[in-house]
């Protein structure tokens, strides 16, 4: 089963390389993975998306909280959480395409951000499943290129009073 | 204050109250050597190979119970420590190492002696560090000895570039280390404590399971008193030699793949398995599903990770192996339940115990005309009351000293267990040697491993040394090739010795004492007259060639499928 597990780390040189390295050398397997600075000067959030069975997790969790670097790991994966992935995807537009292309842009809410004679660069914000079904429908039109940001993921805030 | 880095680094080991450090100089480190030069507080083991000051100090560190401390020049001295970082990595061994490093400016340049060893060390230390900035130097040092000495021990390299160690820092005043993000749990709680305690009553053939947490977390007074307590029986791994007498009416001895008959059935057939500060390595557990497949599982474990890694555990309890006996101690103290009453409920457990012990004892065949090297340990035991520190290569040698010399006390069996670095045991000796000046060290070694790091004679004997080395010589990669006899039809594929130097002249030509013992009469006159030499003696006991490790548990299969000859 997937996993999304957010990471507070301290931004420190290396910091990076003792997560990736903890996932290579322990034969753990990341699908994606997403890493900016937060609020806080000189801490980093990293999402990261993973499989493996309830024990894998369990100790992809704990080995991530024994680096000494690491201020807090939560899998927030049964929580009830806000997920979004950004993506970009240029799409094949030629004359009798370039309509289409748009509807669906527009029925998305994805933006166009660079036009040409014949393609259009799309960007989409969206859960895993929204961003899964654009591609489904542009893959028939024809893409040409793609980039993600991987997932991030935030916990929803309590709404009790 | 203002000093050079270099002095404050000094300053920093003299906080620390570290006494000895063991290194070897080279140009980025040169400047530190000066400074190592000019003082007198600190004294510096000269090793002739970086591993070797890597061991030592995890040596000293193991038998001290303080923080071992190396130091390596960059490039490849960094490298050559690795392998003694990863080994003292695998068995949570206290050590700091400092390596040498280009200047700051010159890193990413592919200089001369120029690798990138926090790189390369990350995944084999517990933390590491690179000092770009003076400023940086001290409240690294601080903090890197903390991190090495708390919660689960472990090796921790500091990079010094050359150009930080020369600039100029006002010695800062000592304050408390305190890091946001490393804070281990001591403490046990109190409700999982009540939990173990009630199922560990509630049992009927319980085990204690420990590993060498007990000796680092120094909890065998806590843990031997449980035990006597409820008369529970104690089997150890190999690291946990030591955490409980070895002689003991309770012990049951090593268990796993050369663990004895009645441990691994014990473990087998127990109903509380109580494991404490032991991880359920695959060379105790054999084939998991059948290990103590009956058992509630207690965990006792400084580190999470160490829980319900490799079997699944009903109590996990994480905490410091001594913090947490005591409250189980105490617990049983302050309960209603009649100890004495308790502990005659065992008694067809320990029937039970009694008859697999006597089925199958731990043994061998002796024979008159060839030394056996089961004698040779047994002799060693004898001869220096159980008392000596023992330190071991990796292999045959090493199972048998394991199975045989019955360690009684806590910090005397210092031995590779989790990377089974072969070369280990004579800079361990070494390193032994320096932080237990009075007692006697005995290296017990195989001709195989003694031989990759045999240039450390020259160490023991620049420190004037009084190590012993008992040369278990068959002339084989014996452990190697005991499992091509069994499992690969005796193809003895690169096992055989053809050469091999003469290791009574080897000693000698280093200004040792070399002995040499070929028949079994010769065994005990060979190790009376090394224990009375005061210098550093070389026994080469010439044993039967072809005698194996047993019993055996072969690689992936369950416990209680062993070789018994």
């Amino acid at each position: 089963m997937k996993h999304t597990i957010s990471v507070l780390l301290q931004n420190k040189p290396g910091v990076l390389s003792r997560v990736t390295g903890l996932f290579s050398g322990r034969g753990f397997n990341i699908e994606s993975l997403s890493v900016a600075e937060v609020l806080e000067p000189g801490v980093s959030c990293l999402t990261l998306v993973t499989s493996g069975d309830d024990g894998i997790v369990e100790q992809i969790t704990k080995q991530l909280h024994k680096l000494i670097d690491v201020i807090k790991v939560t899998d927030i994966t049964e929580t009830d959480n806000v997920e979004r992935e950004m993506v970009l995807i240029r799409v094949k537009a030629e004359a009798t395409t370039r309509a289409e292309v748009l509807r669906i842009a527009d029925i998305f809410r994805a933006r166009v951000v660079d036009v040409s004679p014949r393609s259009y660069a799309l960007e989409i914000t969206g859960t895993r499943a929204k961003i899964k079904a654009v591609c489904e429908l542009l893959k028939p039109i024809g893409i040409q290129e793609m980039v993600r940001t991987g997932i991030i993921a935030m916990t929803r805030a309590s709404k009790k009073l | 204050m203002k000093m050079t880095g270099t002095q404050a680094f000094m300053q920093c080991l003299e906080e620390e109250n570290v006494q000895t450090i063991f290194g070897f100089p080279g140009g980025a480190v040169i400047d530190l050597y000066d400074t190592i030069f000019q003082q007198d507080k600190i004294h510096h083991v000269l090793v002739r190979h970086e591993q070797a000051a890597v061991h030592a100090a995890d040596a000293y560190a193991r038998v001290s119970g303080q923080v071992g401390v190396a130091l390596v020049t960059s490039g490849p001295g960094a490298t050559n420590a690795v392998t003694g970082i990863a080994t003292a990595y695998l068995d949570s061994i206290p050590i700091v190492v400092f390596s040498g490093q280009v200047p700051t400016a010159l890193i990413g340049n592919d200089a001369f002696q120029e690798v990138d060893i926090v790189g390369i060390t990350r995944p084999c230390t517990k933390h590491n560090y690179l000092v770009k900035d003076i400023k940086d130097l001290v409240p690294t040092i601080r903090e890197a000895f903390h991190v090495a000495r708390t919660g689960r021990p472990g090796p921790v390299l500091i990079d010094l570039p050359k150009d930080v160690m020369a600039a100029i820092i006002d010695f800062p005043a000592k304050t408390p280390v305190k890091m946001r993000t490393y804070r281990p749990t001591y403490a046990p709680h109190p409700g999982q404590i009540e939990k173990a305690c009630k199922a560990i009553l509630a049992g009927k053939r319980p085990v204690l399971y420990i590993g060498g947490g007990v000796i680092l977390g120094n909890a065998h007074e806590q843990l031997t008193e449980f035990a006597y307590k409820l008369g529970i029986p104690v089997t150890m791994t190999l690291m946990g030699l030591g955490g409980f007498p070895g002689t003991d009416s309770l012990s049951l001895g090593m268990l796993g793949m050369h663990g004895t008959y009645f441990a691994n059935m014990a473990v087998a057939k127990s109903d509380v398995l109580i494991a404490v500060g032991a991880r359920f390595d695959d060379r105790v557990t054999g084939r998991v599903d059948a290990f103590a497949p009956d058992a509630t599982i207690i965990h006792i474990d400084i580190d999470p990770t160490s829980i319900s890694k490799n079997v699944e555990v009903d109590i996990p309890i994480v905490a410091g192996c001594k913090e947490a006996m005591e409250q189980m101690n105490k617990w049983l103290d302050a309960s209603s339940f009649d100890l004495e009453t308790e502990k005659a409920k065992l008694g067809p457990w320990h029937d039970q115990i009694k008859e697999w012990k006597t089925k199958y004892p731990l043994g061998y065949v002796e024979e008159t005309d060839v030394i056996k090297p089961q004698f040779v340990i047994q002799k060693l035991h004898e001869l220096t009351q159980g008392e000596a520190i023992i330190t071991t290569e990796v292999g045959q040698h090493q199972m048998w000293a394991a199975q045989f010399y019955h360690f009684n006390h806590p910090r005397t069996l210092i031995t590779s267990g989790g990377l089974g670095t072969m070369g280990y045991g004579l800079p361990a000796a070494i390193g032994a040697q320096m932080a237990a000046p009075g007692r006697t060290v005995i290296d017990v070694a195989g001709d195989g491993s003694l031989q990759m790091n045999i240039q450390e004679l020259a160490t023991a004997m620049q420190e004037r040394l009084p190590v012993k080395i008992a040369l278990l010589n068959n002339n084989y990669l014996g452990m190697v090739r005991q499992w091509q006899e069994l499992f690969y039809d005796k193809r003895y594929s690169a096992t055989p010795m053809e050469i091999q130097p003469d290791f009574v002249k080897v000693a000698e030509a280093y200004g040792a004492v070399g002995l040499r013992a070929t028949k079994p009469s010769e065994v005990e006159p060979v190790i009376k007259e090394a224990l009375a030499t005061n210098t550093l003696v070389l026994m080469d006991f010439v044993i039967s060639r072809e005698e194996g490790v047993f019993p055996m548990v072969p690689a992936g299969k369950a416990t209680t499928d062993m070789l018994l000859v």
